[in-house]
């Protein structure tokens, strides 16, 4: 969901910077709840004030809404049916590619990938860590994020 | 029709309480809904609640609020899904609103603008988390791993359309299996051995029968 947001909020609607929406979603992720709510109210709030935080929290539940209520209501044993398996069978490794994307353009964009220098080597270095930390250490993100914010605030402040 | 407006409103009080514990994902708050929805409330069976939580983490959108729409509508219809719903959303609208306020006015400062700037790269690192664990369940044959390349690869050369790039997903999954059926493969629809939560999934299912 997060490359979906970013190519409306960033590429098309330009309501702000690839670098601010990294900091939505690190917001977002510090908080309860879904990643894909928590940035739909935090960008709406952003970009429209309370209206916008209660339309676009709208906005973003609506499909899935609609879509399990018509499930719940039709189809309640559709994920067993073999045409859905198939549809999953090539969406998965779809939407791998499409988070695998994100990433890079995500650290292109916020210099964690780019030409070679101690502030990028620095950036390089929280991220590995991180993702070390994830996979290896099976550490909770909200962890994560925070110790990358101390780690910042000690080297770039 | 009378309406159990008691039953809606218990309903509502009940995903309240959920609400705030889905940190980081909805997956934490699988066990507990399993004991609020099960356990204390009787509202729905254990096994009812495993399959739920199948096609509710396999549908579009959030987990957390698919899973309260579809309990809430088993348990009362329309106005318990909505009931659920509005009881899931209303701690993170009100926690995520007061963050975004204390944002605004703290972002300025040189110690929090630091502290993002180390931030930035564990969000990069935690988006790169999620698509190895997605890749763990997605990629297990040949197929799988072409098209997630392939995926990769035309992101950065074609400028597409995410949900667009779903929609062809869709059709490209159903079109390989219908291939490689027609040349006489055999496709193995999902991975055996799963992730964590899948497996939790799975046993919740199997523990009960």
């Amino acid at each position: 969901m997060i490359p979906v947001i970013e190519a409306e909020v960033v590429s098309k609607h330009d309501w702000m910077t690839t670098q601010e929406f990294t900091d939505v979603i690190a917001v977002a992720s510090m908080s309860p709840g879904p990643i894909a709510t928590n940035s739909a109210i935090f960008i709406g709030y952003n970009t429209a004030g309370l209206p916008g935080a209660i339309f676009s929290t709208i906005g973003s539940v609506l499909p899935s809404l609609i879509i399990i209520l018509i499930i719940a209501m039709f189809f309640y044993k559709m994920h067993e049916h073999k045409l859905v398996k198939s549809a999953f069978y090539g969406l998965r490794p779809i939407i791998t590619g499409l988070i695998i994307y994100a990433a890079i353009s995500f650290a292109i964009s916020n210099h964690v990938i780019g030409a070679i220098s101690t502030h990028t080597f620095i950036l390089f270095t929280i991220f590995s860590l991180s993702l070390f930390a994830l996979i290896r250490l099976k550490m909770n993100p909200i962890l994560v994020i925070f110790i990358s914010g101390i780690a910042g605030i000690i080297f770039f402040s | 029709m009378n309406p159990n407006w008691k039953l809606i409103l218990q309903i509502f009080m009940t995903f309240l309480k959920i609400g705030p514990i889905t940190f980081g994902g909805g997956y934490a708050m699988i066990p507990m809904i399993e004991r609020e929805v099960v356990t204390k409330k009787k509202w729905l069976e254990n096994r009812e609640v495993a399959d739920i939580f199948a096609i509710a983490g396999s549908a579009p959108g959030a987990i957390a609020i698919n899973s309260a729409v579809f309990i809430g509508y088993r348990i009362a219809k329309i106005r318990g899904a909505f009931a659920a719903l509005f009881g899931v959303l209303l701690p993170t609208f009100l926690i995520v609103i007061l963050l975004s306020i204390t944002f605004i006015y703290v972002k300025a400062n040189p110690i929090i603008e630091a502290a993002f700037e180390g931030i930035r790269p564990a969000v990069v690192a935690l988006i790169a988390f999620a698509g190895y664990k997605i890749g763990l369940t997605a990629l297990y044959d040949k197929a799988t791993i072409v098209t997630a390349i392939l995926t990769i690869v035309a992101l950065f050369y074609l400028n597409i359309h995410p949900a667009l790039i779903i929609i062809i997903g869709i059709i490209t999954g159903i079109i390989l299996v219908k291939v490689k059926n027609a040349l006489g493969f055999t496709t193995k629809l999902e991975k055996d051995s799963n992730t964590k939560h899948k497996k939790k999934i799975f046993s919740l299912t199997n523990s009960r029968r």
